[in-house]
């Protein structure tokens, strides 16, 4: 049976959804809203039906579904990413690990979550994604310490990439120097913020 | 200050914003002081978080937006907005409870209707079970042992089948008992067994069917009259949940039961009675029920079969209106009430103790 369907699955998926999906890892690696917009709408229902179905709620699939697409992100970026899966079943594998990991965590686990689809080891990837999303979680914590109005000011700069005239006049300097002067002070704090707690964590 | 200018310097040296010049300078400055060196790298790697920081959370924020946007053409689907889909998350989520719940219901329905299956008396429930006693205190002997028990019980004839016992109590040191009509419906000659084990023959004075009230007087030549009783007959009501207890034959020794008024009317809103939540058996009928004080505030005369421990007792100001009576219709009738009780300050063990001398059982000898 398998073999027999295996040249059938080749007419379905002709080469040019391979493109396709390189294309839109291209997109989602640059953050451009129409291919992200297009992982979204394929694939958000399955992971929506596989989490609500798994004593989940829809924020708990949307949580999944976008931590899931950081996974990608960040692997997409990386540029090591080999695409050997469709990106669907990427992510169809991806939020069943987050999704498992969670229920565990909440002691909800009752029966293994169904498994709908096929699956590919991601193991290694969600490791990856925990560590960079831990100093992730450093680094907002440390920006949440600093108060305002380092916060946007330093994420206006280092966020938006506002340059300094911009940043001056929105926030009511009266020259780009001076500024640049409080971005730095601000600055010092948050890098004390930062290295303090990142020493700590490890 | 100086640590600022060190700042900035070293971030537009990894941000390639200086020129060669001075980037050379700078590189001098680097390679012979290690401090300097030591803060570029570490500089390093703050922007590199930084801007991985950066990114996602300028990724995060367009997640949300296409959410939203998706959301709102209907592209994805709302589940838990629509009804049903809420019912099958929670049933999704909560079925294994609902099934320990339900089995747990169904065993628990099982085992409550065994129990009563079990503790049902197997004769036709009737709503009200008047406390009578089947007593069959003789039964069929030889003729050698009837006619010894004869010699001994002089009083009651040989042959004579007794078939009901109830209770009844002194209200009077004169002789005069109360118990309830039903005990003594259908006698012909009626017997009061002290605690002691005596018989004494006795008369109905009175009999008010409607109470459920009777007056008997002991007509017997053996009767020694106390000098007074030790409790009196109340006529104020009682208070809901106040401690009561009661005395009563139903078996051959006296038996003492304890428990509470919970409710100050009796079956269906009868506002003759009272009803207590007390352990009371065939037998207990016509059983004065006391307060704490040693008054008497009931007779007890009937039990609730559908409940258990509900016993429904009338109130003691029920005698006091048919004493009235009795003396209207019969005026050599000299009843006085005892109306003062001396166990106030007692213990209760004290207290049943001068009481069981006041307790009667009935004896009916049947028409």
């Amino acid at each position: 049976m398998g073999y027999k369907s295996a040249p059938n699955r080749i007419k379905i998926g002709p080469v040019s959804t391979l493109e396709r999906e390189k294309e839109l890892l291209k997109g989602l690696a640059a953050n451009e809203k129409e291919a992200i917009e297009t992982i979204y709408r394929d694939n958000y229902n399955l992971i929506q039906h596989l989490v609500i179905h798994n004593n989940g709620t829809e924020d708990d699939a949307r949580d999944v579904f976008q931590e899931a697409l950081i996974v990608l992100y960040e692997k997409a970026k990386s540029g090591s990413f080999e695409l050997n899966c469709q990106v669907r079943t990427y992510i169809y594998s991806v939020c069943r690990r987050i999704w498992l990991k969670k229920l565990q965590q909440n002691r909800r686990f009752e029966s293994p979550v169904e498994n709908l689809e096929e699956t590919v080891p991601v193991e290694e990837d969600l490791e990856q994604h925990d560590k960079l999303s831990h100093q992730y979680g450093i680094m907002r914590s440390a920006m949440g310490k600093i108060g305002e109005p380092c916060k946007s000011l330093l994420e206006a700069f280092y966020v938006h990439h506002k340059n300094m005239l911009e940043i001056a006049a929105f926030f009511g300097y009266t020259n780009a120097d001076n500024a640049k002067n409080q971005k730095y002070k601000c600055l010092m704090r948050l890098k004390k913020l930062f290295f303090a707690q990142y020493k700590n964590g490890n | 200050m100086d640590q600022i200018l060190l700042l900035e310097a070293a971030e537009r040296y990894l941000r390639g914003e200086m020129n060669p010049e001075e980037t050379r300078l700078f590189e001098e400055m680097r390679k012979n002081n290690p401090e300097v060196d030591q803060l570029v790298v570490e500089h390093q790697f703050f922007l590199e978080e930084m801007d991985r920081y950066g990114e996602i959370k300028r990724f995060k924020a367009t997640l949300y937006d296409t959410h939203h946007t998706l959301q709102e053409n209907g592209e994805i689907k709302e589940v838990t907005s629509s009804g049903k889909g809420k019912i099958a998350y929670l049933w999704n989520r909560y079925r294994r409870v609902v099934a320990v719940a339900a089995s747990i219901a169904g065993i628990t329905a099982l085992l409550i209707s065994g129990l009563i299956l079990m503790i049902t008396p197997k004769t036709p429930i009737q709503d009200i079970e008047a406390l009578k006693r089947q007593v069959n205190l003789l039964e069929k002997r030889t003729n050698t042992q009837d006619r010894q028990i004869n010699d001994v019980r002089k009083k009651i004839e040989p042959g004579t089948a007794i078939k009901f016992g109830g209770t009844s109590f002194l209200v009077d040191p004169k002789g005069y008992l109360v118990t309830s009509a039903h005990v003594i419906q259908g006698a012909s000659r009626i017997f009061l067994q002290n605690s002691k084990g005596q018989d004494f023959h006795a008369e109905i004075v009175y009999n008010d069917e409607q109470k459920d009230l009777a007056i008997l007087k002991i007509d017997d030549e053996d009767y020694r009259q106390p000098s007074a009783l030790p409790y009196g007959i109340s006529k104020s009501s009682t208070d809901l949940a106040e401690p009561v207890f009661t005395l009563g034959f139903p078996k051959d020794e006296i038996v003492y039961g304890e428990g509470y008024l919970s409710a100050r009317t009796g079956l269906k809103g009868d506002t003759m009675a009272y009803q207590i939540s007390i352990a009371a058996n065939p037998g207990n009928s016509g059983g004065p029920i006391l307060n704490e004080k040693g008054e008497v505030i009931g007779i007890l005369n009937a039990r609730q079969t559908t409940a258990d421990g509900v016993v429904f007792a009338v109130k003691a100001r029920n005698i006091v209106r048919m004493v009235d009576e009795l003396k209207k219709k019969d005026s050599s009738q000299q009843i006085r009430i005892s109306r003062n009780t001396t166990l106030q300050n007692l213990n209760r063990v004290q207290q049943v103790k001068k009481i069981t001398d006041c307790i009667y059982m009935v004896k009916v000898v049947l028409k």
